[in-house]
């Protein structure tokens, strides 16, 4: 019974740890833009938190580069077990448009394993909202 | 009395974007600020070495996701006088039209992060909702919500029809109702004035003197507006710099709400005002020169130089943000103020590190 407890709070409450790592901005306002009044994910218990200790995912957008590479891996380190990692736009799953510039290294899969890929310059929060769930069905069987 | 050294950043839950501070803090009260920069560094000037003057115009638009129609403006601006390129009057007013858009849209998404930095989470909401009838519009004009991509070298991509003007119109002033109806709980609310009034204090000299631009130098009584200049077609629209004077952190929220109203009545005036014709021009030719560029952006002053020298990539591109004039001003208000204060006062310079960093 109790692990059926945790399982259910789990999936109906899983907070979310946002990471700009280098993008335009353009997909940061897209997952702020999801926590607001029309697109609203808090309907499905989620929660936008600043401590990478409480959440359960982790949305990560824009290329990596040299610098903000360790404070990535960091953050995913400091996630507690299971965790989901959403890689959004398509700087996020490729580099994208700045693949060629002299500081980035690439995709967030190069750092971290990433579970969901969430394309679009910049995706559209009906995407990301997707992606979300997407990830909580994985994180699902995981959790199983 | 002993000396923490506490790190403010680089990921901050008031802060969408990667900035980091080390704050010096006596007690509660900060007295040394050191900047720590480079995170969302990427090397877009360096690209123009790869990418051709046309292919940049999409690459300057990625510079910052929320201005990215008056970078991709500036830059135009930018070719297009140093090819001589004469754009048609239609696509001035629509660039006009586009980059008022997004200015109301950033001002609007700087209103509700604000308000959220001192956790007044209900105006977050009310400002991200009417916020979303902005992006509406770009959407069904443009095809995309945040990077529209309307501009190119020559004139604008796409053209409203009579239709689109007169649906724009009706939204609009649903939109001026709304964030009027908003007024009372942003500058009068106990909470609010409580929080930002008297808060982070620039005098106009000192504003001046460290080289701020936009609506922090504004609202520390400098009269100072780009679009004065006249570029697209604001020569023709009738508007006077938004200025108040007492350089506080309400005084820039101010600044602020009161020129999202002035967004909406520049493109009211566009709209009436818009000529018919062509919206672009075919270009010929390749780039040849140096030349500085400058544009209004939501945060102030948007400057660019670029050097050609023939070929069809550029010689050199160089982009100077406004956010990046702006950090002295956090360096200055930020020794002698609470700990707790230090969010707010970041965030009333509307810091945009994506911009500053490229």
């Amino acid at each position: 019974m109790f692990k059926k407890l945790i399982r259910n709070s789990r999936m109906k409450s899983p907070w979310l740890l946002h990471f700009d790592c280098g993008s335009c901005n353009g997909c940061d306002i897209e997952v702020l833009a999801c926590l607001t009044p029309v697109y609203d994910v808090e309907r499905f218990g989620i929660i936008n938190v600043g401590n990478p200790m409480h959440a359960d995912l982790f949305l990560v957008t824009g290329t990596v580069n040299s610098r903000n590479s360790m404070v990535l891996r960091n953050l995913y380190e400091q996630m507690p077990n299971p965790k989901i990692v959403v890689a959004i736009g398509s700087c996020g799953l490729s580099g994208g448009i700045f693949r060629e510039a002299y500081n980035v290294v690439g995709g967030v899969d190069k750092i971290i394993p990433v579970d969901v890929y969430v394309p679009g310059c910049p995706a559209k929060p009906e995407a990301i909202i997707d992606g979300v769930v997407t990830g909580l069905q994985k994180y699902d069987r995981i959790v199983n | 009395m002993s000396k923490t050294i506490i790190p403010f950043g680089p990921q901050h839950p008031v802060l969408p974007e990667p900035l980091h501070l080390k704050l010096t803090v006596e007690d509660e009260v900060v007295t040394e600020v050191i900047p720590a920069l480079g995170f969302v560094h990427r090397g877009l000037e360096k690209l123009s070495e790869i990418r051709d003057f046309h292919q940049m115009v999409q690459v300057v638009e990625r510079v910052c996701g929320i201005c990215s129609v008056i970078h991709a403006m500036c830059y135009c601006h930018g070719i297009e006088e140093m090819m001589g390129i004469e754009v048609p009057p239609r696509a001035k007013f629509l660039r006009v039209i586009w980059s008022e858009l997004h200015r109301m849209q950033s001002h609007l998404l700087w209103l509700g992060l604000f308000a959220d930095s001192f956790g007044f989470e209900a105006l977050f909401m009310q400002f991200w909702k009417i916020r979303e009838k902005v992006m509406d519009i770009s959407e069904s004009t443009t095809g995309n919500r945040v990077i529209v991509s309307v501009n190119v070298v020559g004139g604008v991509r796409r053209d409203l029809n009579s239709e689109q003007i007169s649906w724009i119109l009706t939204l609009l002033k649903e939109i001026e109702q709304e964030i009027s109806a908003l007024k009372k709980t942003l500058l009068t609310d106990y909470t609010v004035t409580k929080r930002t009034v008297g808060k982070g204090v620039l005098t106009k000299h000192q504003a001046y003197g460290i080289g701020t631009v936009g609506p922090v130098l504004r609202g520390s009584g400098v009269v100072q507006d780009t679009r004065t200049l006249g570029y697209a077609a604001f020569n023709e629209l009738n508007f006077e710099p938004v200025v108040e004077s007492d350089g506080d952190c309400y005084a820039r929220t101010k600044v602020r709400f009161r020129e999202t109203l002035q967004s909406i009545d520049l493109i009211r005036q566009a709209m009436s005002k818009i000529p018919n014709g062509e919206i672009n021009v075919k270009v010929k030719g390749k780039p040849q020169g140096e030349v500085v560029s400058r544009v209004e952006q939501p945060r102030g002053e948007l400057l660019y130089y670029i050097k050609a020298d023939g070929n069809k990539n550029l010689d050199r591109l160089r982009i100077r943000t406004p956010t990046f004039a702006n950090i002295p001003a956090i360096l200055t208000m930020l020794p002698g103020m609470y700990l707790s204060d230090v969010p707010v006062i970041v965030l009333s310079i509307d810091p945009c590190i994506s911009c500053t960093e490229r």
